[in-house]
């Protein structure tokens, strides 16, 4: 698909970092090479395994470090240009915020280095509060906020501009499951306001059921990057799993050839089927047989089963 | 410019709830009272007594504050990583660094004042003379603590909380006996000549801040001598937090 300027509101090339730790300052890759696209109101997600590079990525991004080599560009504009930052949301891992301030100071601060003012501000905060299922923490110190309140407090600085693109690094991290679906949908609204998201998670139940276009990162290389549709059709086949009653012992010489897997488990036999072609081969047999028929269940691979096959292939690699 | 300030009251804010600024703060107006005690027990000018203190609890507790406070303010925000959410809005580096030492000065501003207030009371209560010399001491000693603050900052951009302490004391010490430090290169080789002589000349010459003497002997101090110690001082003060603003621009927030 061919994308004109406009539509693509972060692309980075190239981009790679290098750390020194220890004593002797021994240099270790964080990045490698790094080519990401991210298109206007799509929710992107920036996956992968914990180390594997996507908060210095997002770091990078947001100008709290400088890449070894390689080039990033929001809205057109290189990153670190400070103007860009106007049109940008952004929450930070396990957010840490000035736990002396209260809910309402803490997102006036955030909304005066906006420039921010006045009855704006005020209604903007109390929209926030709102949005987030906070109103009732206005007056309440930060260091007495609980985990999740945090993070939703977090959304909140980070949406204090009504930026344009919103960049959460890891933002179900910590939550539970109501917090967790509370963010989702939050996320989803935004699309819905047109706005761009990009975040970054090794949670992919939550990825799948959100992002337009996925990216998983391993070890600081992009190792797979598309819609999840595309990833997941082309990562392996769906099976069919089908359960069968009173098959005999005939009926499973006859359709041993065409399954992957049996199992049999009292008078029921689960046969697990790859494909169109082999189920209806099958449920000849099962006619022919006079067996009768259970369910018959096609399941498509999910995007943790792409996600595990891309881990354990790069491990393997590096091991060779 | 609004948002160096939003950054400085917020800054302003945070130490205003830390214990530590309260306890010296409490500290060194007990140190100035005790003077009236101190007075009564010594023999001889107690005048000079109840000024040379409290100008020296001033001092003293004001860099104690510029120091202590001033390492962390950017070490710690960096420690906690509230500094990830600053760095990401539209606010340049530069403007942070300056915002937080302005919301330091502001504190400095404040403590000094409570201070001075104090030492008023006492020499009210005590009938001791106030002139003018005094409160051009008071100004050059509060110049003093925004160098030491500029100091303090210009270290906690790269090292940590407990080096900047050290060094930022060290400054301190070395720029109360830097004249001591030509005098001694002096009497030394080519060499180490040079050395002192480079050391003099970029560590801070607090001792042009101390008007104490004047004070205690009622020596007054020309309005230019005053410009002159000003310029010196915010001139240095410039310097270091153009040196903070180069160095912090420069570092990776990992």
């Amino acid at each position: 698909m061919n994308l004109s300027e406009s539509d693509v509101v972060l692309k980075t090339e190239g981009l790679r970092k290098t750390f020194k730790v220890g004593f002797w300052n021994r240099p270790v890759t964080a990045l490698e090479h790094l080519d990401v696209e991210v298109r206007r109101g799509e929710v992107f997600g920036f996956l992968g395994p914990n180390g594997a590079g996507k908060t210095t990525t997002l770091k990078i991004l947001m100008g709290l470090i400088y890449p070894s080599s390689g080039t990033a560009w929001i809205m057109d504009r290189p990153i670190g240009d400070v103007n860009v930052k106007h049109q940008i949301g952004f929450l930070p891992e396990s957010p840490y915020f000035y736990d002396y301030l209260t809910g309402e100071e803490f997102l006036r601060f955030y909304g005066q280095l906006f420039g921010l003012h006045c009855a704006a501000l005020s209604d903007r905060i109390d929209y926030l509060l709102q949005l987030v299922g906070l109103p009732h923490v206005r007056t309440l110190q930060l260091r007495k906020f609980s985990k999740g309140m945090l993070q939703r407090i977090g959304i909140a600085q980070a949406l204090i501009n009504d930026p344009h693109l919103v960049m959460l690094d890891e933002p179900m991290s910590g939550l539970d499951p109501v917090g967790r679906k509370e963010v989702r949908d939050l996320i989803l609204r935004l699309k819905e306001e047109g706005k761009t998201i990009f975040f970054s998670s090794h949670i992919l139940h939550d990825a799948e059921l959100l992002c337009d276009r996925v990216s998983i990162l391993v070890k600081g290389r992009i190792v797979a990057m598309g819609s999840v549709k595309d990833l997941v059709g082309h990562a392996s086949a769906p099976s069919i799993e089908v359960v069968v009653e009173g098959l005999g012992e005939e009926g499973l010489a006859h359709i041993q050839p065409m399954v992957e897997r049996i199992a049999a488990q009292g008078g029921r036999t689960l046969l697990v089927l790859k494909g169109q072609e082999q189920l209806n081969g099958a449920l000849d047999v099962i006619r022919a047989a006079k067996a009768t028929l259970i369910s018959v269940t096609p399941h498509q691979s999910s995007l943790e089963d792409l996600f595990m096959k891309e881990v354990r292939e790069q491990g393997e690699r590096s091991a060779s | 410019m609004r948002r160096i300030l939003s950054i400085s009251l917020n800054t302003f804010r945070e130490t205003l709830r830390e214990k530590l600024l309260y306890n010296l703060l409490i500290f060194a107006l007990l140190m100035i009272g005790s003077s009236i005690l101190l007075s009564r027990l010594t023999l001889g000018d107690a005048n000079r007594l109840i000024l040379d203190l409290g100008l020296a609890s001033i001092n003293l507790f004001g860099v104690i504050i510029a120091i202590f406070v001033g390492i962390g303010l950017v070490s710690k925000e960096i420690d906690k990583k509230t500094i990830y959410t600053i760095v990401s809005k539209p606010v340049p580096r530069y403007e942070f660094l300056l915002g937080k030492y302005l919301g330091l000065c502001i504190t400095l501003f404040v403590n000094t004042a409570i201070m001075v207030v104090g030492l008023l009371v006492v020499l009210r209560v005590m009938d001791v003379p106030i002139e003018l010399v005094l409160f051009k001491s008071l100004l050059l000693i509060f110049m003093e603590l925004l160098a030491i603050t500029a100091v303090a900052l210009l270290f906690s951009t790269f090292t940590s909380s407990t080096l900047s302490a050290i060094f930022s004391l060290a400054v301190y010490v070395i720029g109360h006996l830097s004249s001591d430090l030509k005098t001694l290169g002096g009497k030394l080789d080519a060499v180490s000549r040079a050395v002192l002589n480079a050391l003099y000349y970029l560590m801070p010459n607090l001792e042009r801040f101390n008007l104490k003497g004047h004070v205690i002997h009622r020596l007054d101090v020309g309005m230019t001598d005053l410009a002159l110690i000003m310029c010196y001082g915010l001139a240095y003060t410039a310097l270091l937090l153009i040196a903070a603003a180069v160095i912090f621009q420069r570092r990776d927030f990992q």
